[in-house]
């Protein structure tokens, strides 16, 4: 082996080649741009930073003889089909649980209008992909999730964003902007929405503005991408109901969910429900994507829901983070200046704070990485470069004494800044 | 022969410090050398003394790479490395030094006044603001006193646009410096040498879309339109040279280095800075110049590696 390696060919590309495949590349390829932001990030994955970054469920607390006896399920009961291609909507016998899942989530569905997708992410991306051509509109909240914005950037959408409050999205100001755009001669194709602990904004959609965004989208017809991860990771109240259950069954609704937070990420197990003809297209798109999404992890998926129950681990993990959201926000009204104001998630894994507008995120994070910490500048969470003054934390990934001292860290160099602005301003 | 390659780091750099550290490996193992990759942490001594490298190629960025520090540990190792020595990195890594020294050699550079974070704090050096921009005119540039990538460079266009900029220069380092802004076209000249310096032709960036040559003109490919040779009327590049040739000398660099200036509409130039570790990325100047020069990268990165030597 150590010979086959010596022998391997050198790269002959040199960064004197880098025009040649410029000339050559898609122009979907060269949307996404080099950002100062990513490469600072990129330093936030260095074990002695306290990241507030990432949106990492926890993994650590699922159970590891639990995983031991469901491998083994799959091992004895299922290796040769756990092994193969598998059909592309997924899983018969998954999707039926995924039926009494969204139940759960006031969304009710058939097993035949869910597609298994590689995570949540897959869902939007062929949502996207199913609907968008260069320079179709797509609505999205103001912030939105990060993770939209290479989709939305890839496929070429002009992104308009409808600003959020405590109640999520602003539903009164989507008429005027939807006439707006209309006089513009745009073409809206889709409302892309996390009505659930928001990420980035912690936030959840009132049913009042539930209902009226619904009824919009039937009036003008609007098709709407309801994202709901987080839904399950709730501290408390009771769950509002869908869009997609308000929809009534009208075909104006995509529902797209996962299995990252009730279970774990790495499965990479997610899903849409779509009306049909939807579907039928997100179907084809998702076989030139990938054909199935991995066989062996949708049955190690089955297997477990059939043995256990899978409120359990929700459960477990929802008091870990409500331990860890509280500790979030207690250390930031201690260490915060006033000048800050931050959302108060009831679920989800995101608190979005927000600072006076002359502080640049992207900049405070340069400073944030020198005393070892980390989160995700505003900037991410738009398209149009709004969000400069706003960043994302996450209280999920690590344990409360983690949590206060990395806010108190953020905290001093908040405060170094705003203290610097208003004695140069006020004098 | 045995090199070491050092990149990475923590610096804010890190990232195109990478990507300069892989095309370099590359080069290296297609010359035929023993290429240790480094990602430099803590380790970095011990890592060094077990491996007992021939030369160190340093293709490390800002803070650590750049600024001297590695060169001195490479010193004490006695391990011959790439680039300028130690005190000429920490001479150009801080523009405030590296302006006074050009200034001393007659070299063109922009007016320019620096301060520390406590001046503002303790001595109300904000309380001159309204002078400094009178001195300088509007726009002013806010910049790092140390840093690279143009990393907290803000324009200032408005007197209440000055505080922010300031706040975020001040993110990067704890001295900054307000200069007076040099409108033209942005060149860059790289030189190589020890004693007998040359310069390659002369690159001209013209950012697509961008006020000035930013972070994301920099590293986005097809973002930044380099030119290599500039196009620039007769006369005026061996003027251009001439003056990143003197830069070099001014500094004592050796190995490698990249003169960044401006062309104003009079054709008169301004040295912004100069660079000890030029980027070696897919959207570098330095491998542009080389290949107007005729050289390959290879043909590049073999120059510099016989360059290598000790001496701080």
């Amino acid at each position: 082996m150590a010979t086959d390696h010596a022998r391997q060919t050198h790269s002959q590309v040199t960064p004197q080649d880098a025009d040649r495949y410029n000339a050559r590349f898609a122009v979907r390829a060269t949307k996404s741009k080099s950002s100062a932001m990513r490469d600072l990030m990129a330093l936030a994955e260095r074990p002695e930073v306290i990241s507030l970054a990432g949106g990492f469920p926890d993994t650590a607390s699922f159970p590891p003889a639990v995983f031991a006896e469901v491998m083994k399920a799959v091992e004895e009961d299922h290796l040769a089909s756990a092994l193969q291609y598998g059909p592309t909507e997924g899983l018969r016998e998954l999707r039926e649980w995924i039926v009494t899942i969204m139940k759960h989530e006031r969304a009710t569905a058939t097993a035949d209008q869910i597609m298994i997708t590689s995570g949540g992410q897959q869902g939007i991306d062929l949502s996207i992909r199913t609907f968008i051509d260069p320079g179709d509109v797509v609505i999205a909240e103001g912030p939105t999730y990060p993770g939209a914005v290479p989709p939305l950037t890839t496929y070429e959408a002009d992104v308009v964003h409808i600003p959020m409050d405590d109640d999520g999205l602003q539903v009164e100001l989507l008429e005027p902007a939807l006439d707006r755009l209309v006089a513009e001669g745009k073409r809206v194709k889709l409302l892309y929405t996390i009505p659930n602990f928001h990420n980035p904004a912690g936030v959840t959609m009132s049913g009042e503005r539930r209902e009226r965004l619904v009824r919009i989208a039937h009036e003008r017809e609007l098709m709407i991408v309801e994202d709901n991860p987080y839904g399950q990771i709730r501290f408390d109240g009771e769950p509002l109901p869908s869009l997609y259950e308000l929809d009534e069954g009208r075909g104006w609704v995509i529902y797209v969910s996962t299995f990252s937070k009730i279970l774990a990420p790495g499965m990479r197990v997610g899903w849409v429900a779509a009306p049909e003809p939807v579907l039928r297209k997100m179907n084809l798109g998702k076989q030139s994507e990938d054909l199935c999404s991995g066989t062996l992890n949708q049955r190690f998926v089955l297997e477990y829901l059939r043995r256990y129950d899978w409120r359990e681990h929700v459960t477990r993990v929802n008091e870990l983070y409500r331990e860890r959201r509280e500790a979030m926000l207690t250390a930031l009204a201690e260490e915060f200046p006033v000048s800050a104001s931050w959302t108060r998630p009831r679920g989800g894994l995101f608190v979005w704070v927000t600072l006076p507008p002359y502080i640049d995120t992207q900049d405070l994070l340069a400073k944030a990485l020198d005393r070892n910490v980390a989160f995700v500048p505003g900037g991410a969470a738009f398209l149009n470069g709004d969000g400069r003054n706003a960043m994302r934390l996450n209280y999920s990934a690590m344990p409360p004494h983690l949590i206060s001292e990395g806010i108190a860290r953020l905290g001093a160099v908040v405060r170094e800044m705003t203290e610097f602005y208003e004695g140069i301003a006020g004098s | 022969m045995k090199v070491a390659v050092l990149k990475g780091g923590r610096s804010f750099e890190r990232e195109v410090s990478l990507r300069s550290g892989t095309n370099v490996e590359a080069a290296l193992r297609r010359l035929g050398h023993d290429v240790r990759p480094l990602d430099v942490d803590r380790d970095l001594v011990r890592t060094l003394r077990a491996e007992r490298p021939d030369a160190a190629f340093i293709a490390m960025h800002g803070q650590g790479g750049e600024d001297g520090t590695v060169q001195e540990l490479l010193e004490i190792l006695g391990i011959p490395y790439t680039g300028s020595g130690v005190s000429a990195s920490e001479r150009a890594w801080d523009k405030v030094v590296a302006k006074a020294h050009f200034t001393a050699a007659g070299i063109p550079t922009p007016a320019f006044y620096a301060f520390s974070q406590a001046a503002f704090r303790e001595l109300g050096a904000a309380d001159a603001l309204g002078e400094i921009e009178m001195r300088l005119g509007l726009p002013l540039v806010v910049k790092p006193a140390r840093g690279g990538s143009a990393l907290g460079i803000r324009l200032a266009h408005k007197p209440d646009e000055v505080p922010s900029a300031l706040m975020a220069a001040l993110a990067y380092d704890d001295r900054l410096l307000m200069e007076r802004y040099a409108a033209g076209r942005e060149l860059s000249v790289s030189v190589l040498g020890n004693g007998d310096a040359e310069a390659l032709p002369v690159v001209e960036a013209i950012p697509l879309g961008r006020e000035f040559y930013d972070f994301e003109s920099r590293y986005t490919p097809g973002a930044t339109d380099l030119r290599a040779p500039a196009d620039l009327p007769p006369g005026v590049a061996d003027e251009v040279v001439r003056i990143a040739l003197d830069c070099y000398r001014a500094l004592g660099c050796r190995g490698f280095g990249r003169i960044d200036m401006i062309l104003d509409g009079d054709n008169q130039v301004w040295v912004l800075e100069l660079n000890t570790i030029p980027g070696l990325t897919d959207t570098s100047a330095l491998p542009r110049a080389a290949e107007a020069a005729g050289m390959s990268f290879d043909d590049l990165i073999a120059r510099v590696l016989e360059l290598a030597e000790l001496g701080a």
